[in-house]
């Protein structure tokens, strides 16, 4: 890839000076070593240096830099710049309260994965070395234990934007499975209770938007289908 | 000027590795404790962490904690406090087994124990052959441990203040630390915390070099605040460059490929590492390897177009191991190097990875300042701390062992004091003046540097002059090179006034703090007239008199900068373990 120069229009709103959002039309030229998003970014920042996103690992695994992308959620350090049709349209992720230009209020996202307890529950005491667990049932957390919080699958789900407040959203709804799946837990039950509600689970309507954008190749939507067996099973 | 006071028990400062294990302590021990982090927890730079975290399990051959003291005593070239060492192996077994009762997702072996794989430097019997002692989750060992740890702490309902970025340390009139003062990064307020105890688990610096693995993030603030509130900086000359991370990119690729097997090769195909370190080959010390990579591409053995990398090949393993035990690694190959590790091997060069040297302190966690005494109040883990346990060379999967053992003990610490029950202290009437001047210094600078070219400069100057050969008169010349730029650092100005998410502010504060980390290390390994660890020097070659061009009996000693007036002193390396006989002194080879 040699140099080339391109295209970008990005939401920009500072709550301190601008009365409504607007989006800027900005270019930036790459050098032939600079192939993600990110370092667009990074370019575009040495010249203005106002313009405001989160960022932190540039390697997909710390979560900070997800925002959409002509039109569609994903992690700017991952995403290749050159696969971007012109000009580039980068908005804040959708559903959630704006802070500034890229930075949205991930306040009710976190509240969510915090309300399925996310962590492991065990109350035996604990033994004096580590627990034991096989090698096929350590491999159930696999596609789980994975998620990086970057939020892209919750904020493209449309049913998380009506109901942020109620449903758990893809994400949480992930990270509650992975706590089921653990042949550790033993709040299950605890667990299956905190998500039989019209809202919490169900309103997950399997339109796969979280698959579609999850950067790590997660699948909330077939967790979301196990917790639903689990209480399927526990029912009869 | 006043300011809103927030007042806990504690504070901690990064929710990295070292700062959630410390606040599981006192959250646990009811301690009222305040959590600062610039970013999410999870989003700390721990989460990086690839390999894996050592200790002597013996899960799959026979191990034990006093062959891994020897590993890391030889791998920190005999700089490492041996006090220190014997406590973190020691307690290494511990540290990993809590981790997995918090429900850290720990791959397994059939029995059902935690999983282990080789790594670089670590050995059974004294150094005879690689042992598998880094307990792994696939290749995202960082990451499982820090959600795991993040996680308990929800449960222990640790407050967090997210996004906020600590700005000074607050010692009152006898030097006691009395807490930090930090801005929200949302609204720019800028608050006083006042504490009884404040721990520092800020993480590294690597960001003072222009090619790095480090996170955007890790621009030294604890240090920067340390050495601004006249803490000294320990052996700060001393930096590990990592074998293998991307060609161009910088992003780590683990040693624990080398672990699986993976081999380094050069132009050749050969395997090059035989001739630097017969006996461990690939899994030499982190340093020796990468001197060996520099001198194939020195001598015209490097790979591609320019001859400017060495190849890491793993196209002989079973891709089903691949799959399973490296995962993050193939999906790092793709995206940042473009070849599939299956198929083709990753282009890798040495890349700045880690700070051994930090806010100096002793096995506890408290912190030891000027005069050897320590400040009261004040505690440091992880990255940001020196033990010493690293000394002059850290051994991978060492760091994640370094940030569990001593933020648990910096955290048990701080709660044994909090326990006297002494009240807080008075706040100093000027607690907040200096970072009050500072953020209106920069908010109202014109005519000035931007962020951007003090940053290019600070990294540019540490990565001509201390990279993984030194040269004497590079080293003279970027000590004096390194005082110009901090003069730009002087003169920052920002052209965004917004007090809402100003991300330039933010980075004009951290680059306040890389300039302290960078004149540390550049002065610090300008003063060093020895090689040892990875700080090596052509004027200190290998000779009969002096092996590897280490020099015990002038330079076995301890850095300590001062940032006023960059003042270097002393003082003794801890050659005494707790319990066991001192891991004599020996010339290094693997």
């Amino acid at each position: 890839m040699t140099k080339r120069t391109l295209q970008f229009s990005i939401y920009r709103y500072d709550p301190d000076k601008d009365e409504r959002p607007y989006m800027q039309a900005i270019s930036v030229e790459m050098e032939d070593t600079e192939h993600k998003l990110l370092d667009a970014l990074t370019k575009l920042k040495a010249r203005d240096e106002s313009i405001a996103y989160r960022r932190s690992c540039r390697e997909g695994v710390c979560g900070s830099d997800a925002m959409n992308i002509n039109g569609k959620n994903g992690l700017a350090c991952l995403t290749d710049v050159d696969s971007l049709k012109q000009p580039i349209v980068l908005k804040p992720l959708p559903g959630l309260p704006v802070i500034r230009d890229l930075i949205v209020d991930m306040t009710q996202f976190f509240k969510q994965y915090h309300s399925i307890k996310p962590y492991l529950i065990n109350n035996d005491p604990p033994p004096e070395r580590e627990r034991l667990q096989s090698p096929e049932d350590r491999e159930e957390l696999n596609g789980l234990y994975e998620c990086i919080l970057c939020a892209c699958c919750s904020t493209a789900c449309p049913s998380f934007w009506w109901n942020p407040d109620k449903f758990v959203g893809p994400a949480g709804l992930l990270a509650a499975y992975r706590f089921l799946a653990d042949t550790r837990d033993q709040a299950t039950n605890e667990r299956l209770d905190n998500l039989e509600d019209p809202y919490r689970l169900f309103r997950c309507h399997t339109i796969m938007s979280c698959v579609d954008v999850c950067p790590k190749g997660l699948n909330p939507t077939r967790a979301i289908g196990k917790i639903r067996d689990m209480l399927v099973k526990r029912a009869v | 000027m006043s300011i809103p006071v927030y007042k806990f028990d504690a504070v901690v400062v990064g929710a990295g590795g070292a700062g959630l294990r410390s606040a599981i302590q006192l959250s646990e021990a009811g301690q009222k404790t305040a959590v600062l982090s610039k970013v999410f927890p999870t989003r700390s730079h721990t989460v990086a962490a690839q390999g894996g975290v050592a200790a002597s399990l013996g899960n799959s051959e026979e191990d034990n904690w006093r062959w891994h003291m020897y590993d890391t005593v030889k791998g920190s070239d005999w700089l490492g406090d041996q006090d220190s060492i014997e406590f973190m192996c020691k307690k290494a077994v511990e540290a990993v087994v809590d981790l997995e009762h918090y429900g850290m997702p720990f791959d397994r072996v059939d029995n059902g124990k935690i999983y282990q794989r080789p790594f670089g430097g670590h050995m059974s019997n004294f150094g005879e052959k690689p042992v598998r002692r880094a307990c792994a989750a696939a290749d995202r060992t960082g990451h499982a441990m820090l959600h795991a740890m993040y996680q308990r702490n929800v449960k222990a309902n640790t407050q967090f203040f997210v996004e906020w970025m600590a700005l000074d340390l607050i010692r009152d009139r006898e030097g006691v630390v009395v807490g930090v003062t930090a801005m929200e990064m949302e609204t720019g307020q800028i608050v006083a915390f006042h504490a009884r105890a404040v721990i520092f688990a800020t993480g590294g610096s690597g960001r003072i070099f222009a090619s790095s693995t480090n996170a955007f993030i890790n621009t030294g603030d604890g240090l920067g605040m340390a050495a601004r509130a006249g803490i000294p900086l320990e052996d700060m000359e001393f930096w590990q460059f990592h074998p293998t991370g991307v060609a161009g990119a910088g992003v780590l690729i683990t040693e624990g490929v080398r672990g699986e097997g993976g081999i380094l090769r050069n132009a050749d195909k050969e395997r090059f590492m035989e001739r630097y370190a017969p006996n461990a080959k690939d899994l030499a010390s982190r340093d020796v390897v990468s001197r060996a990579m520099t001198t194939e591409i020195k001598e015209g053995r490097g790979c591609g177009p320019n001859k400017d990398y060495v190849l890491l090949d793993i196209t002989h393993l079973d891709p089903a191991t691949i799959m399973k035990r490296l995962p993050g690694i193939r999906e790092i190959s793709i995206q940042f190097a473009g070849v599939d590790p299956i198929k083709e091997p990753i282009p890798v060069v040495p890349t700045c990875h880690y700070q051994m040297g930090g806010i100096p302190t002793s096995y506890d966690g408290r912190v030891v300042g000027a005069g050897n005494a320590v400040v009261p109040g004040f505690y440091a883990a992880g990255e940001c701390a020196c033990a010493s346990v690293h000394g002059a060379n850290r051994l991978g999967t060492n760091s994640l062992l370094d940030l569990l053992v001593f933020g648990k003990s910096a955290g048990d610490s701080a709660v044994e004091d909090l326990k006297k029950g002494a009240a807080h202290r008075d706040l100093p009437a000027d607690a907040v003046d200096a970072s009050l001047a500072r953020v209106e210094a920069i908010n109202n600078r014109t005519g000035g540097v931007s962020v951007f070219d003090a940053r290019q400069a600070i990294s540019r100057t540490m990565q001509d002059h201390a990279g993984v050969f030194r040269f004497a008169d590079l080293l003279q010349k970027g000590a004096a090179q390194i005082l110009e730029v901090e003069k730009t650092v002087r003169n920052l100005e920002i052209k965004d006034k917004s007090q809402v998410w100003n991300t330039a502010r933010v980075e004009a504060l951290e680059t306040e703090n890389l300039i302290e980390v960078a004149k540390a290390t550049m002065i610090s390994a300008e003063a060093r007239k020895e090689s040892r660890g990875a700080h090596v020097r052509d004027d200190a070659p290998d000779t009969p008199e002096f092996p590897n061009g280490r020099n015990d009996k002038e330079w076995l000693k301890h850095t300590l900068w001062h940032r006023d007036g960059n003042r270097i002193e002393y003082k003794p390396v801890r050659l005494d373990p707790l319990t066991v006989e001192t891991v004599a002194l020996k010339t290094r080879s693997y």
